[in-house]
């Protein structure tokens, strides 16, 4: 009986959280499919409205900014290609590093891990000055690679990684070295399949980083071309039931991201058992 | 054909540790050898600078005639089975088996058709599919013969390939590792610290101690006629009995009990061993003592005395009735004593 009440009473207080978390959420939907107009007469809506098609369409498709030279459609597209970016380079580069602290027999391995790790004080609203000025002499500005490079080195990805590595049994190494494998295929054939879930993991985690990145972008662009998603909802102009479809879109490519690759994440966990 | 030489074989760590001590050693072809020692005395390290897995700080390791000290571990054309296995985890079976043979260069028709072979010699042909985290220990262990042997090596290293293994399994895997050797005749070297391991595999046992190989030569040789004390003590078991004693004209003092050798030695400090089953228990005998504790073990038991503070035990057979607290008389014939001298611990 009691084993029942203090179950009932943790469900009661998940379900507390779950609405704090969903129903603002739930209203900003249910408001953008209403009509601009019938928003602003009876305020926030708590029921679909049948606008929906409409109002996402034309948010969509609009040519907004200072300068009217972006859509909607073409921020979620730099935004994507932004996240992606940097979520694949940080993974590369992280695998790459700890890979090379160690199983390289590097002299001041240790030293240089800590270096690395040390870029975790200073994070990118710091160095922001330095970035741009090496960015600009790179002639980097208002470029897909501008915007991904500086922040495409994650010292915690770096540190998983190495972790994880230290972790590996040295007898698969040396039955590797046995079976003929040369470094570079013993980290493409063991160490890159091996931590497949970690790679999971560091991927959403940098996708969800690089999706929300607002100032460096704001920085590093000049162009409307390359405005990304979090720019556009700061200066997002228009309609309130406009902006609200733009809000639920652009909560939509990171929830995808998470949802698609916490299937392989756990798959992979399963798999390791 | 492959016989490897090992010519004054040293390895030092870097923090000084001496493992392995001027090692030299000729296994010939085809013979199955079995390093044999207590946990450090550096039998595995010698191993793994056979493989190439580790550094040789002096001394030369050569195969078929040629030197290897600088070859490659995957050039040197050895295959290893580890302790743990070593399995690939994210590969199946047959790709654990065959990742070898593709870095070769294999083609992909041969590939197939060797590890199909091994695999049916090894009775994992239905297993072939399987990751290796769903495979038992014995059926892993299997594997990772079967990747060794796939690669048709010059050498196979076995390092204690067997000490995860339950009991039974262990008898029956070693049985099988012996019958698998002798039918490929591959040149083996296996690494043990379970002296029955060594003394059922070898052809012959390199005793090994503290980085120093005490005795090679074959189980009887170095059963009936150890070298040294290490070696009397380490190989046998239950372990030779081993008494501290004075040796005047031939006569060994050991408190009470004296036993003529037969001979005119005369030694201040010395040390007479003599195995267990050599004692024999009968009413004629010359010795007497009373048994402390008595270990049944099925067909034979145990029995553990004391002579003038020495203990000693021996075994017999479990016919015999004898319980803890009896007295019971005893001779030892000179003929089945092994001397050694106390402070150097060489066989005289």
């Amino acid at each position: 009986m009691t084993r029942y009440i203090s179950s009932s009473i943790n469900h009661c207080i998940l379900l507390i959280g779950l609405l704090i978390m969903i129903v603002p959420v739930w209203i900003i939907f249910a408001s953008s499919t209403h009509s601009s107009l019938f928003i602003n007469t009876n305020g926030l809506q708590f029921f679909l409205g049948d606008n929906f098609i409409e109002n996402y369409s034309r948010v969509l498709f609009k040519k907004s900014g200072f300068f009217n030279e972006i859509t909607a459609l073409k921020m979620f597209f730099n935004s994507f290609v932004m996240a992606t970016g940097i979520a694949t380079l940080s993974v590369i580069t992280s695998l790459m590093a700890a890979y090379g602290l160690v199983y390289f027999k590097i002299k001041y391995a240790t030293i240089i891990f800590w270096l690395i790790f040390i870029t975790l004080l200073v994070p990118l609203e710091l160095r922001i000055m330095p970035s741009y000025i090496v960015m600009s002499k790179l002639n980097l500005v208002n470029t897909f690679a501008g915007l991904i490079l500086p922040i495409s080195a994650s010292a915690i990805a770096t540190f998983f990684f190495r972790q994880f590595y230290k972790s590996i049994p040295d007898e698969l190494l040396e039955a590797a070295k046995l079976d003929g494998t040369s470094s570079w295929r013993f980290f493409i054939d063991f160490l890159v399949p091996l931590s497949k879930t970690m790679i999971a993991a560091v991927f959403i985690f940098m996708f969800v980083f690089g999706y929300n990145q607002y100032l460096w972008p704001l920085i590093m662009t000049t162009s409307e071309q390359y405005w990304t998603v979090v720019m556009g909802l700061k200066t997002m102009y228009g309609s309130i039931s406009d902006r609200f479809a733009f809000v639920i879109m652009s909560m939509i490519p990171p929830v995808i991201i998470i949802v698609f690759l916490q299937k392989l994440f756990i798959q992979g966990i399963f798999q390791n058992k | 054909m492959s016989f490897l030489e090992l010519q004054n074989i040293t390895k030092i760590y870097p923090n000084g540790t001496k493992a392995v001590n001027e090692t030299s050693l000729n296994i010939d072809d085809g013979e199955f050898v079995v390093f044999v020692g207590p946990s450090g005395c550096g039998k595995s390290t010698l191993l793994r600078m056979i493989a190439g897995l580790e550094d040789i700080t002096s001394g030369e390791i050569s195969l078929d005639g040629n030197i290897i000290n600088k070859i490659d571990p995957s050039e040197r054309d050895v295959a290893m089975v580890f302790q743990n296995y070593a399995l690939y985890p994210h590969m199946s079976v047959f790709n654990n088996m065959s990742y070898g043979l593709k870095n070769r260069g294999i083609s992909k028709d041969e590939i197939n058709n060797k590890v199909n072979d091994v695999a049916k010699l090894l009775e994992i042909d239905q297993l072939l599919t399987r990751k290796p985290s769903m495979l038992s220990g014995g059926q892993r262990q299997r594997v990772a013969m079967g990747r060794a042997i796939v690669r048709n090596p010059k050498i196979f290293l076995f390092d204690e390939p067997l000490s995860n293994l339950d009991a039974k399994l262990r008898n029956q895997m070693r049985l099988e590792i012996k019958k698998l050797q002798r039918q490929m005749g591959v040149t083996s070297i296996f690494v043990t610290h379970d002296q029955t391991e060594a003394m059922t595999l070898g052809d012959r046992i390199v005793v090994i101690n503290n980085g120093v190989v005490e005795q090679v030569g074959t189980p009887k040789e170095i059963y009936s006629k150890p070298n040294t004390k290490f070696v009397a003590e380490f190989i046998g078991s239950p372990q030779m009995n081993l008494f501290q004693c004075k040796i005047e004209n031939g006569l060994a003092k050991i408190s009470d009990m004296q036993i003529n050798l037969n001979n005119s030695l005369n030694i201040q400090d010395a040390c007479i061993g003599v195995r267990p089953d050599d004692i024999l228990i009968s009413d004629q005998g010359e010795y007497s003592s009373s048994a402390n504790l008595v270990e049944y073990l099925g067909s034979d038991m145990i029995i553990y005395s004391s002579v003038g503070g020495q203990e000693f035990s021996c075994k017999l057979s479990s016919k015999i009735n004898l319980k803890a607290g009896d007295n019971f008389k005893f001779n030892i014939s000179p003929s089945v004593l092994h001397i050694f001298d106390n402070t150097s611990g060489q066989r005289i």
